[in-house]
């Protein structure tokens, strides 16, 4: 903020709501307060993640030896069938955005609150009614779908299992997704504070804009996939069915249309947390902060381009391949640049490796082995031979979760003083983020070695030869339910014993370490008038900064 | 796992794999390794004042162009391994292989079934896939080789056998309940063995499914 000034400790949003009541359920639920929704948005998609984790488990005690163990294959199938959409549909793609984004963006751009509060608030309701829809299927005759997170076409529609339930879930979300990145690409527009241009925002909210704008154009393919479906069960038209002479691979197409820009969805807001992370605890400006803004809109629009490369084996053109190969290679190189950008933003950094700055370390190694792994599934040849084995369910952890999921935690430990204003324990906390680096590459990294040596995905059973490299696998898998929970239960302990936080612990500069921790209702006392860049950190002087 | 030899298709696959990877073990080291140089380097505790530097064209332009030119030798090499393998030679052996849940069938021009893929090897065979409800995907591991079978829709796969012996075959696109049980083999023999098989008055369906 400009004049360096510290709103003085008033009463924060926990203590002001925008209800007629000011505490109890109610005021939660029917807050129109950003910060109350980003709240919101944390308990649900940590429930959610819980859930998620756990049937990952029961899974990987299924697979820690060959021939049925604790489950039959009915269940296994519907177990990663609502693994995935779980992680897919409530944890990951609402996670950064809808909790961190619903916090900070306001705050980021010295705003009071997003542009729509009630469509901020109708989102997460339909989040809910979205997550309900989701839940049903698993008590209802039939039982939870069994046909894995794509739903493909004809075996959708042949199973005895609850699809439309599942299917209706995935399309409210898709609401819910949406209105989220219409609120904040018109937040963004209309409400930065005075002074604040594009080129003054924080990276974070570069990142948040872009995706939003992925939010908004693709989610709707995914509607309207829906809404064909119906079309073609009510009336009989053949569309995706080839039993009514549609065509399943159309099918293939629309899912992908939709779902590999959701991929964007989920990586681009964990980019730019990491871009914060990284120039707070190095204390210094980003290097080449256009390049990684400009990188965000790059991989926004080039995701788009590159659906089919789920396709190659399907029956597609000679000639698409080759296009599709190329386009999924060209977009690696955005991602590539922002990975080179951060690393240099160490270079004659003044480094504090805090909690936050390990998991974004961690990430960096993870994401990376993500990404690289993906121009593997990129080339043809390749292809080929890994699609639809343990090789691309090894590929997409390291992303999804190697990549996006570290950053929640990276996200979560950064600014939980600011949400709650408690401490957490530093020494568990790094404890925690060490054991989940380990167990996460004893956990996914034999994967890479099953699928290359053809370990095909969703198997209930498989060959002798496979036994070890799985067994490797569950071990990790326990490792990683320990590490969680390190990882929760120390933030959970603190949440009510922890130490009160000061303003701004990491020695940070945007504009929500200029508040107080938590903040006030409508966040600043004064609407800001910007003229420092982001990440200007001469600012820090006449601050006071600092965990003690 | 890698270079296990049994046609050249596969090697060529392994190359591409290891040319991508050596490429990438490089960079993941690199960026690994700078990154913690730096940690330790520029830790706050030695040193506390850091320096703000905004940019440097040229590092930022070298690292845009040097990975996407090493991106697109991957492309070309990845590329080059895939583009021959969808053409139909000539004197290819036809055979038609039929999924169903869960299991496969094979019929060959003589009207001899067989749930196991008997091929001579020696000799390009082309295979045209069909499914009877949903879909599935013909793999072949150790050729490095897959193709989805879809409902509706005739799909083919091309491969040329050289070593004898007897391969995997799995079904790679998930078809429900025994979907991982959806395994046969493949028998490449050479072409005496091959044509006293194919020859045999024995048309009905062949029980040998290997192992499992
Ligand atoms: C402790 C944590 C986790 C474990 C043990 C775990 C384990 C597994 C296993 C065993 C499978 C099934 C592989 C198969 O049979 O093909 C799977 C699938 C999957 N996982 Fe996870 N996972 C974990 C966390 C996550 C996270 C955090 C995400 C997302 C961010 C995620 C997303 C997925 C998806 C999308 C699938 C594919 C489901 C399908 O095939 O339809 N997982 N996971
Ligand atoms: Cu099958």
């Amino acid at each position: 903020m400009a004049n360096g000034t510290i709103a003085l400790a008033e009463k924060s949003f926990y203590q002001e709501g925008t209800t007629k009541r000011k505490t109890g359920l109610f005021s939660w639920i029917f807050s129109t307060d950003h910060k109350r929704i980003g709240i919101l948005y944390l308990t649900s998609v940590t429930f959610f993640f819980v859930c998620g984790v756990i049937l990952g488990e029961l899974m990987r005690l299924e697979l820690i030896a060959p021939g049925p163990t604790i489950v039959n294959a009915e269940t296994y199938n519907r177990f990663f069938t609502l693994h995935g959409v779980i992680m897919i549909f409530l944890f990951i793609i609402p996670g950064i955005p809808a909790v961190f984004g619903n916090f900070f963006l306001p705050i980021q751009i010295g705003a009071k609150d997003v542009a729509f509060p009630r469509l901020n608030l109708l989102s997460w309701w339909l989040y809910v009614i979205g997550a309900v829809f989701a839940l049903t299927s698993l008590y209802l005759p039939g039982g939870p779908a069994d046909t894995g997170w794509t739903f493909y076409i004809p075996y959708s529609i042949r199973t005895g299992t609850n699809v439309s339930y599942t299917l209706m879930a995935a399309f409210i979300l898709g609401f819910s997704s949406i209105l989220t990145g219409l609120n904040f690409i018109t937040t963004v527009h209309r409400m930065r504070a005075p002074g604040m241009s594009f080129f003054k925002m924080p990276l974070n909210i570069w990142a948040l804009y872009a995706t939003g704008w992925v939010q908004v154009v693709a989610t709707p393919v995914i509607g309207i996939t829906m809404l064909l479906i119906i079309i073609e069960r009510t009336f009989g038209v053949g569309i995706f069915d080839p039993a009514l002479g549609g065509d399943p691979i159309l099918y293939q197409h629309m899912f992908w249309i939709y779902s590999h820009p959701a991929v964007y969805i989920m990586i681009l807001p964990a980019m730019g947390v990491v871009s914060e992370i990284i120039a707070t605890f190095s204390r210094r400006t980003i290097f080449g902060y256009k390049a990684v803004a400009y990188s965000s809109l790059a991989i926004a629009f080039f995701g788009y381009l590159v659906w089919a490369h789920h396709m190659f084996v399907s029956g597609l053109s000679e000639t698409a391949a080759i296009v599709f190969s190329f386009l999924t290679f060209i977009v690696a190189i955005p991602s590539a640049i922002k990975v080179f950008n951060w690393v240099a933003t160490m270079y004659k950094g003044s480094i504090d490796p805090r909690t936050p700055f390990l998991w974004v370390m961690a990430f960096i190694f993870l994401f990376s082995i993500g990404g690289l792994t993906g121009l593997v599934l990129g080339s043809l040849a390749t292809d080929v031979h890994l699609h639809d084995t343990y090789f691309v369910v090894g590929h997409f952890h390291f992303v999804m979760f190697g990549g996006t999921g570290t950053i929640f935690f990276a996200a979560l430990h950064y600014w939980f003083p600011k949400m709650f204003g408690k401490m957490y324990n530093e020494k568990i906390a790094k404890i925690g983020v060490g054991l989940f680096f380990i167990a996460f590459l004893t956990l996914y990294f034999p994967m890479f070695l099953l699928g290359y040596n053809g370990m095909p995905r969703r198997y209930f059973d498989y060959l002798p030869q496979f036994h070890t490299l799985h067994f490797i696998s569950t071990m990790g898998a326990w490792l990683m339910f320990i590490a969680l929970s390190i990882v929760i239960g120390n933030l959970l302990y603190a949440l009510k014993k922890g130490k009160k936080a000061p303003a701004n612990p990491w020695g940070g500069v945007t504009l929500e370490w200029h508040i107080p921790s938590p903040p006030p209702l409508e966040n600043f006392e004064e609407i800001p008038n910007v003229t420092h860049e982001p990440y200007d950190f001469s600012q820090l002087e006449g601050m006071e900064y600092g965990t003690e | 796992m890698l270079y296990n030899e049994v046609t050249s298709h596969a090697n060529q696959v392994d190359n591409v794999m290891i040319y991508i990877t050596v490429i990438s073990v490089i960079f993941l080291l690199g960026i690994t390794f700078t990154m913690l140089y730096f940690v330790f380097k520029y830790n706050r505790k030695k040193h506390k004042q850091a320096s703000d530097i905004h940019g440097n064209a040229l590092l930022e332009i070298t690292w845009i162009v040097i990975p996407t030119i090493l991106v697109l030798t991957m492309f070309y090499f990845g590329f080059m391994g895939y583009k021959g393998i969808k053409k139909i030679p000539d004197n290819a052996f036809k055979i038609t292989g039929i999924a169903k849940m869960w299991q496969w069938n094979f019929e060959y021009p003589n009207g001899k079934k067989s749930d196991t893929l008997y091929v001579p090897s020696g000799k390009p065979v082309e295979i045209q896939l069909k499914s009877l409800d949903v879909n599935h995907s013909l793999y072949i591991p150790a050729y490095r080789v897959k193709q989805d079978v879809v409902m509706g829709k005739t799909n083919y796969i091309v491969i040329n056998p050289e070593k004898t012996g007897s391969y995997d075959i799995a079904c790679a696109e998930y078809c429900g309940l025994n979907h991982s049980m959806m395994y046969t083999k493949l028998v490449v023999m050479d072409s005496t063995d091959f044509n006293e098989w194919y020859a045999s008055l024995d048309t009905q369906k062949e029980t040998d499914t290997g192992e499992k």
